[in-house]
């Protein structure tokens, strides 16, 4: 019988308690977890409510200048927040180019960061699903795919993670901070989601009952600020996932760039870093020419996973384009329409 | 551009609510939430009951956990062919026009994914819900037929309901043997699903052998009708009630299996039965545009003047039965050529049957011809606008009779004047906008036939002065209860706040059908007629009567306005019709009407509404994402009752085209036929950002034979035209012509 428990614990310890429990989920938002319940992908036998959890609902400045953001802050409240947007303007951009009003308001920090994959055939029951069903076979591989991924997958799984919150995140070095059964810990972002490899069902390095409770941004990340960008492409001009999305950031001395930053959305089971790409870029003059070459970079290993390769060229073409507009300078404010390519109040021509 | 529609006199005179944009009167209703739509009726004793689809598209259910569903707590009844009640009509035979073969549990066959396989009933939506996912079906599974390359073809023998699947005038060979330029083409569109913002729902109680349904419907005495025969019940013992539809677009004119299974279910249980789809099952069982392979041959002399036109057309159907878009018929009726061939195959898939969608034929059909007349104007070296002007159709290019009126012309002018056309440049990727986006201007033409149905109405004017008026229209939101309210006025020279105004329901007089465009014509004509009826009741009273002013007028001297009879030659004798029923001694007077077509003017003349749409695009010339940025659509379709409907009716035509051209697509998994984006957040349509600064133009257009009110249809002819502009505008803007829809980045930037 599809029953489940419903319980609203009254401390962290508590609810890492009743979250260790085989079948047990974590509820924030409700916006992902409870539609797969509906459809029936998933069938948790407990949820744990956390979102009156005391104390996971600040955003605060911290004494070294970075900031924190506890895990059940609503995704609209941080990019609203004045001075979070003003320190890590690509993220609030990211924040609002993602779903709708309506769901950035119900939707929590945790629950974006654990959001899971849009790929088709995980959120319908009858279609096979490694990453569902250890074991049972992908049926996206010979499917519709042209929005999966074109790095990192594997033969087991080829999805990507659909967050846009998280990209700008992991090109800032973003760190989360967990609670668990035995104790708390901290892990950089760029290192909390898995690639799927062998074992598409383990997602990300948490283990049971363990509970995102807060995210930091470290005090270097807002010397970007400046010239950070968030763009993403996708199918309608606003409330559609990223085919391909890209958070790009610069900080530029004079003529040069003394330090680079990048991450792709919509390409990889995780927000992808670029490491290579901001190598090469830091120490260069910030131009058209130099931007292509990190887009190379960037995709160098990427291959398509079934029909998307269009997907290699279009993220090479909008990594170069974000750089263009990160070095541009960031906007005043977030753009009307924020994270799409049809607003430029910045001047910088499409075409260059 | 003036907001109220003058007085034509070529047609009927009306007075003076026609023409005037009232908001729509059930607005406020919808707005606070007073409208009960079908499911939110609550009888007592309630039901609910949630269908088991299948999750294969061919093969044969081969178990059913019917004792786990039953053993839930709540769980009142699966149903399933091993114990549903016989119907009085076998599922799989039509019946009537518009008539399909069904799914109501008639065997274990599965012929689509989604197709009901059982229904389970219990107390509460919950438990039926969990009953269904307790079922865990099994299948025989067999080779799924999903695409065109694994479909069996056939030859039809009808395309839509019964249109022949060939049409041909003049020589074919010789018009293309004598053609300077041949351009052709292949566009592939694809399935679209209705979605109406309200899914299907049933509320269906029995009282002995008398049925009363609510459910949202478009034909509500027809299909009262075909309920009835499923059940073996007079037509008279169904009440169908249908006041408000939270939008249709052709899906609820037309039968389906779950409406069956939930009057089945409350008649073998006793009780009343709630049935609402979800949204994943607005995907098969209740219709949907079917995606089609077209193939367009033109061509053209040395002036640019069509010497052939040939559409052909792939249009997929279901393995059971057959409703083919007819798609090729697009190209029958619009541009002069001394030979145009439309024909259709058909292609059989498992899916569930198509069906008539918003604009069946034309929307698909339109976005290749326009796109194919765009590529021929370019071989042409001429403006797509002048190519179109070059081969203007004075006379039905099909069957040479003149048109009952057609203002296209007018249509291109006011059209391409307030969007700016003039200066186009010939060549693509020749714009760019201050920030170096690509700019692209396309064009199309709009066409909709105009036809009537058959529809009734009843006119009783009271003691008070007031009347009520009757028929069982259907408002989807497009505004019949006011549109058809304003006519009904002027009908009885009313004012409207004077009228109670009865529809959606069946005890009422058969309003026919709302589709086809022709819902306000038809409908309007039976309740301008009843109103008419009722006022030369009225007249001869009064004019026979010696203590009225009227006395001795004679039927033709009189006119009938604000609820009063003045002698045609002298204003000043008058007599309010609250007087004139008194002293006839009467509480009410009646009359009917009736809307139809005259068959001597549809012998005599082509019906249609007539439109141009200018599209701008954008896009970007790296990236290829596309934004439509402005659109302008100007439309002839005779005599517009309320131009605020109008406009708006125009607007939704010309949204669903931007979705057409650049959104809306059913993703079928080609192994198991599943569709693979059955919810919202998938099947992508247009949100609030991708529309842009649009203009509509009411072309003023006087038909004096359509019908005695000079009426034709908005509700269909928007989506024609748009989907090719903006295809052309894409063009005009990169150089990459569309050949499929929707048009998406990859096919932009791979080109
Ligand atoms: C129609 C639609 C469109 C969308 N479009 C976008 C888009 O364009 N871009 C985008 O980025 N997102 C998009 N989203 C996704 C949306 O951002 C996520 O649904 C949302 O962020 C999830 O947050 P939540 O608080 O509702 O999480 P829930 O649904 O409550 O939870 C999601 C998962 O996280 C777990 N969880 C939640 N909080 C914690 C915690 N503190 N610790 C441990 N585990 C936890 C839950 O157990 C569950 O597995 C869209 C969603 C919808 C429905
Ligand atoms: S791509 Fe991954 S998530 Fe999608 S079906 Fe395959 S295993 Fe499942």
């Amino acid at each position: 019988m599809n029953l489940f428990e419903y319980i609203r614990p009254a401390s962290t310890a508590e609810a890492v308690t009743a979250a260790s429990e085989p079948g047990a989920a974590y509820l924030a938002g409700g916006t992902n977890l409870l539609d797969l319940m509906k459809v029936g992908a998933i069938h948790p036998g407990r949820l744990v409510d956390v979102t009156r959890l005391p104390g996971l609902d600040r955003i605060e400045q911290l004494a070294d200048g970075g900031m924190r953001i506890g895990a059940m802050v609503r995704n609209a409240d941080i990019a609203r927040d004045p001075i979070f947007a003003k320190a890590y303007p690509s993220v609030a951009e990211a924040l609002l180019s993602g779903a709708s009003p309506q769901l950035r308001n119900a939707a929590t920090v945790g629950g974006n960061l654990l959001q899971r994959t849009r790929c088709a055939y995980f959120q319908d029951a009858a279609s096979a699903c490694n990453r569902r069903d250890p074991g049972a076979g992908c049926d996206a591989r010979e499917g519709e795919n042209r929005a999966h991924a074109v790095l990192g997958w594997s033969q087991s799984c080829i999805a990507t993670h659909p967050s846009d919150f998280c990209v700008p995140l992991v090109a800032l070095d973003a760190v989360v901070e967990i609670e668990g059964p035995n104790g708390g810990r901290e892990v950089p972002l760029e290192e909390f989601h898995l690639l799927p490899g062998t074992t598409p069902e383990r997602e990300n390095v948490l283990g049971a009952g363990e509970l995102i409770t807060g995210l930091r941004l470290p005090a270097d990340a807002s010397g970007f600020r400046s010239h950070a960008r968030y763009l993403k492409l996708r199918e309608r001009t606003s409330f559609a996932f990223a085919l391909v999305s890209a958070a790009a950031a610069l900080r530029i001395e004079g003529e040069t760039i003394r330090a680079a930053r990048l991450a792709l959305g919509g390409v990889a089971a995780k927000p992808w870093r670029a490491r290579a790409a901001e190598a090469l870029l830091t120490g260069a003059k910030p131009d058209a020419e130099i931007f292509a070459g990190a887009a190379e970079v960037a995709l160098a290993e990427a291959r398509p996973s079934g029909d998307n390769a269009y997907k290699i060229e279009l993220a090479k073409r909008l990594v170069k384009r974000a750089f263009l507009l990160a070095a541009a300078g960031t906007p005043e404010r977030v753009p009307a329409l924020p994270a799409s390519v049809f607003v430029s109040d910045t001047g910088v021509p499409t075409h260059a | 551009m003036p907001d109220t529609i003058p007085f034509r006199a070529q047609n009927v005179r009306m007075g003076s609510s026609s023409g005037q944009p009232l908001t729509r009167r059930d607005g406020f209703l919808k707005v606070t939430g007073a409208a009960t739509y079908a499911a939110d009726n609550h009888p007592e004793n309630l039901l609910h009951a949630v269908v088991a689809v299948s999750t294969i598209a061919r093969g044969r259910v081969a178990s059913l956990d019917v004792d786990a569903a039953k053993a839930h707590p709540g769980v009142v009844e699966v149903i399933t062919p091993a114990n549903r009640i016989p119907l009085a009509l076998d599922p799989d035979v039509k019946v009537g026009l518009f008539g399909f073969r069904i799914e109501a549990l008639q065997d274990d066959r599965v012929r689509y994914a989604n197709q009901p396989i059982a229904l389970v009933v219990a107390e509460t939506l919950e438990a039926a819900t969990e009953g269904v996912r307790l079922l865990a079906p099994r299948y025989d599974v067999e080779q799924t037929r999903i695409s065109f390359g694994d479909g069996e073809a056939f030859e039809p023998v009808a395309v839509a309901f019964g249109s022949p699947p060939v049409a041909a005038v003049g020589d074919l060979g010789a018009g293309l043997a004598a053609a300077s330029h041949r351009v052709e083409a292949s566009y592939v569109t694809p399935a679209q699903y209705h979605n109406a913002m309200e899914p299907h729902a049933m509320v269906a109680s029995w009282d002995g052998d008398r049925l009363t349904l609510d459910t949202p419907n478009q034909a509500i005495v027809l299909s009262r009708a075909a309920f009835a025969a499923y059940f073996g019940i007079p037509a008279e013992n169904v009440l169908l009630r249908s006041p408000f539809l939270g939008g249709g677009f052709g899906s609820k004119a037309i039968m389906n299996g779950p409406y069956i299974l939930c009057i089945l279910a409350a008649r073998m249980l006793g009780r009343p039965v709630k049935m609402v789809l979800p949204r994943a099952q607005m995907f098969g069982p209740v219709g949907h545009r079917g995606a089609t392979r077209q193939t367009l041959r033109l061509g053209t002399d040395a002036d640019g003047r069509l010497t052939a036109l040939e559409h052909d057309a792939v249009a997929t159907t279901s393995s059971f039965d057959d409703f083919l878009e007819p798609a090729a018929n697009a190209s029958l009726n619009l541009y002069a050529s001394p030979t145009i061939v439309a024909r259709h195959h058909g292609l059989r898939l498992d899916i569930g049957t198509p069906g008539p969608m918003r604009a069946p034929g034309e929307a698909s059909g339109s976005a290749a011809l326009e796109s194919a007349m765009d590529e021929a104007a370019l071989a042409c070296g001429l403006d797509p606008l002048e190519f179109r002007l070059r081969n203007y159709a004075e006379n039905d290019p099909a069957s040479g009779k003149p048109f009952s009126a057609k203002s296209l012309r007018e249509c291109y002018a006011q059209g391409a004047e307030a969007f700016g056309w003039a200066g186009r440049a010939l060549e693509p990727c020749r714009m760019r906008d201050e920030a170096g986006q690509l700019v692209g201007w396309g064009m199309g033409s709009a066409i909709f036939h105009a036809p009537m149905f058959q529809a009734e109405a009843r006119a009783t004017l009271r003691a008070d002065g007031t009347a009520l008026v009757e028929t069982a229209g259907a408002d989807m939101g497009q505004g019949a209860w006011t549109a058809l309210a304003q006519i009904a006025a002027d009908g009885l020279g009313l004012d409207i706040d004077k009228i109670e105004f009865r529809s959606g329901s069946s005890d009422l007089p058969d309003g026919g059908v709302a589709g086809g465009s022709g819902h306000t014509a038809t409908a309007g004509s039976a309740l301008h007629n009843a109103g008419t009826d009722v006022i030369s009741k009225l007249t001869e009273l009064a004019v026979n009567d010696r203590d009225s002013p009227l006395f001795g007028a004679g039927n033709a001297g009189v006119d009938a306005r604000h609820g009063r009879l003045y002698h045609r030659d002298d204003e000043a004798r008058s007599e309010s019709y609250q007087s004139i029923l008194a002293r006839a001694g009467l509480t009410n007077l009646e009359g009917n009407g009736r809307g139809g077509r005259d068959p001597a003017s549809a012998e005599q003349r082509a019906m249609f509404s007539h439109g141009a749409v200018f599209a701008e695009v954008k896009v970007d010339p790296d990236l290829g994402q596309v934004k439509a940025t402005r659109l302008v659509g100007a439309f002839a379709a005779g005599r517009i009752i309320n131009p605020k409907l109008a406009r708006s009716q125009l607007y939704g035509g010309m949204i669903w085209g931007i979705s057409f051209a650049l959104h809306e697509e059913a993703l079928h998994d080609r192994r198991t036929g599943r569709p693979m984006n059955a919810d919202l957040a998938g099947y992508h349509i247009p949100v609030h950002a991708d529309i842009p600064d649009m203009e509509v133009l009411l072309i003023d257009e006087v038909d004096p034979y359509v019908n005695g009110l000079g009426i034709k249809g908005v509700g269909e002819i928007g989506i024609t035209g748009t989907v090719g502009a903006i295809a052309n505008a894409i063009w005009h803007a990169t150089g990459v012509r569309a050949r499929r829809f929707p048009i998406r980045i990859e096919d932009i930037i791979v080109g």
